[in-house]
């Protein structure tokens, strides 16, 4: 008797949970304007709806005062699977006469880029960011190659870490 | 609707007016060819209207638009692809069986065609009126997959002779409980002739006349169906993801095609065989109820009101049987093509598992209620 039960059971279990799916499609399907979510790409060029998560051209960040937060640590570029990331860093001497590193050229080759956004993962001060372009495609091949860094930009410095003030 | 105008006082107009100026044979001839095409030519629009409509229903349940850009909303879609079909190459692979590849998509359709002859179109409106219709149906439909396995087995394919096989399981299995299911509705109707079951609906279909086993003998002959027209969730015989086409993996250009339309045909024969027993054909909705607002919702269904119309406008009601039966017949459609773009593909054996553990014994026990039901008169 108990396996007779069991048996009805799992019948209209599943009939349930089948009607589950076919309400969801059904939903979708008398409803096109609110659940069709492709996009009717060349046609609406104009104003395309692409989120915010998608993962396109990679950018170096910078500010309104042309400063960047790339230390040249080249975490980026070992972490990058195809090499299309190369730092040039270069020497400088600070003020009080200190030897550092700052980034000279951020070369991002774009047309070895898989866009996997691991460099994005790999930074650790959030200098670069991926934006949400898509139409990348170009007839000049040597375009591809980009300097991600603006011309004469520099390291932002980090806010100074001051004594407390005592109370 | 006695008083007005008939499809058979059509039919017999036009069959006097043949014999007044031609030999019996003659006659006979053409109103064979022309019945034959008239039949064919009509299905063959319902394939051309269900092929756009999967493709939308399908667009639209996957979240995307469908075709959209040959004509409005696509809807010449289909004539550029049967346009490229035919002009594209039928290639036979090297060491394929040249002549069973070559008559394997003919073979099937033919076969799928075949199953027309009994259907009732309209009151009188019939290919072949025979008082074995729906054996005749279930008979010809359960030979379509010979042409499977021909297609398989000559293709020199393994993804296709593995197809075919499964094919082969699934129609042999799910012939049963189809089967089944149709002997419930015929013990109903007290008769296998396709216009005599749609008679016998004239007070209410059997889906509402024959209590819930007809409902649960509908859904079994759903699901069945579904599983011989080799259609998803059922569609072993062509998994892409697994077979890459099956069995008509090696076909190319309108062999193809053939394959494509005879997927169609079948649809389209199990739907108006599925709406013939269920749903009563031709018949309108028809409540199944002795009072009186449900005799006047049948006689305006019955176009009852009609009658005091003159004449000239009572030809309108003519189509009015053929609007029910091509709105039941897509209405199925419907349903087979909401379970394709809705549920998983089921593995071999759930497969099997689901026919012989879960549908068989149910439609037996069905099938049990049902005579009960028969003996004791329980039915409207």
């Amino acid at each position: 008797m108990k396996a007779l039960y069991n048996y009805l059971k799992e019948v209209a279990f599943a009939f349930v949970s089948l009607a589950n799916g076919l309400l969801l499609t059904l939903k979708y399907f008398v409803t096109p304007w609110k659940s069709i979510i492709t996009e009717n790409y060349p046609d609406n060029r104009a104003n395309p709806s692409v989120a915010d998560e998608f993962a396109g051209e990679v950018i170096l960040i910078h500010d309104e005062n042309n400063e960047h937060k790339c230390t040249a640590c080249t975490l980026c570029q070992l972490a990058c699977p195809n090499n299309s990331i190369q730092i040039i860093s270069k020497q400088v001497e600070t003020e009080d006469g200190k030897k550092k590193k700052v980034l000279d050229k951020w070369v991002y080759h774009l047309e070895m880029c898989t866009f996997c956004k691991q460099c994005i993962d790999a930074c650790p001060q959030d200098a670069i960011k991926m934006t949400n372009s898509y139409e990348l495609s170009c007839f000049d091949r040597s375009t591809l190659t980009k300097i991600l860094n603006q011309p004469g930009s520099k390291l932002k410095e980090k806010p100074k870490v001051t004594a407390k003030v005592q109370e | 609707m006695i008083s007005m105008i008939q499809f058979s006082d059509v039919l017999a107009w036009i069959h006097q007016l043949l014999s007044s100026c031609m030999a019996p044979w003659l006659v006979f001839l053409i109103e064979l060819v022309v019945a034959s095409v008239a039949a064919v030519v009509a299905l063959l629009v319902c394939v051309i209207i269900m092929v756009y409509m999967e493709r939308k229903v399908a667009g639209h349940m996957q979240l995307r638009h469908g075709p959209n850009r040959v004509g409005w909303h696509g809807v010449c879609q289909l004539f550029a692809d049967i346009i490229k079909l035919l002009l594209k190459e039928c290639f036979t692979p090297t060491r394929a069986d040249k002549l069973l590849f070559v008559v394997a998509p003919v073979l099937s359709l033919c076969v799928s065609l075949l199953a027309l002859a009994p259907i009732s179109w309209g009151p009188g409106l019939v290919l072949w009126n025979t008082n074995i219709g729906v054996l005749f149906v279930t008979a010809i439909s359960s030979m379509g997959v010979i042409g499977i396995l021909m297609a398989g087995w000559s293709s020199n394919n393994k993804y296709a002779l593995m197809g075919a096989m499964r094919s082969g399981a699934q129609i042999v299995s799910y012939e049963l409980s189809a089967g089944l299911s149709i002997v419930a509705i015929v013990a109903l109707a007290g008769t296998l002739n396709t216009g005599g079951i749609i008679e016998s609906q004239a007070n209410g279909w059997w889906i509402l006349k024959g209590h819930l086993p007809a409902f649960f003998a509908f859904i079994i002959y759903i699901i069945a169906s579904t599983a011989e027209c080799n259609r998803a969730p059922f569609d072993l015989a062509e998994a892409e993801s697994e077979l890459t086409a099956g069995y008509h993996t090696e076909y190319s250009g309108m062999q193809f095609g053939i394959f494509y339309l005879n997927e169609y045909i079948n649809m389209g024969v199990v739907s108006m065989v599925a709406s013939t027993l269920f749903l009563g054909g031709w018949q309108p909705f028809y409540l199944p109820f002795d009072f009186g607002w449900a005799h006047a919702f049948n006689d305006i269904m019955a176009l009852k009101f009609m009658e005091t119309w003159p004449a000239w406008i009572s030809w309108v009601s003519l189509a009015w049987p053929l609007v029910w039966f091509f709105g039941k017949l897509f209405l199925i459609i419907f349903f087979m093509m909401w379970f394709r773009w809705t549920f998983p593909r089921l593995r071999i054996d759930q497969l099997l598992k689901l026919e012989w553990k879960y549908l068989l014994p149910l439609s037996i026990v069905n099938l049990v209620i049902i005579a009960l039901i028969v003996v004791l008169g329980l039915h409207f």
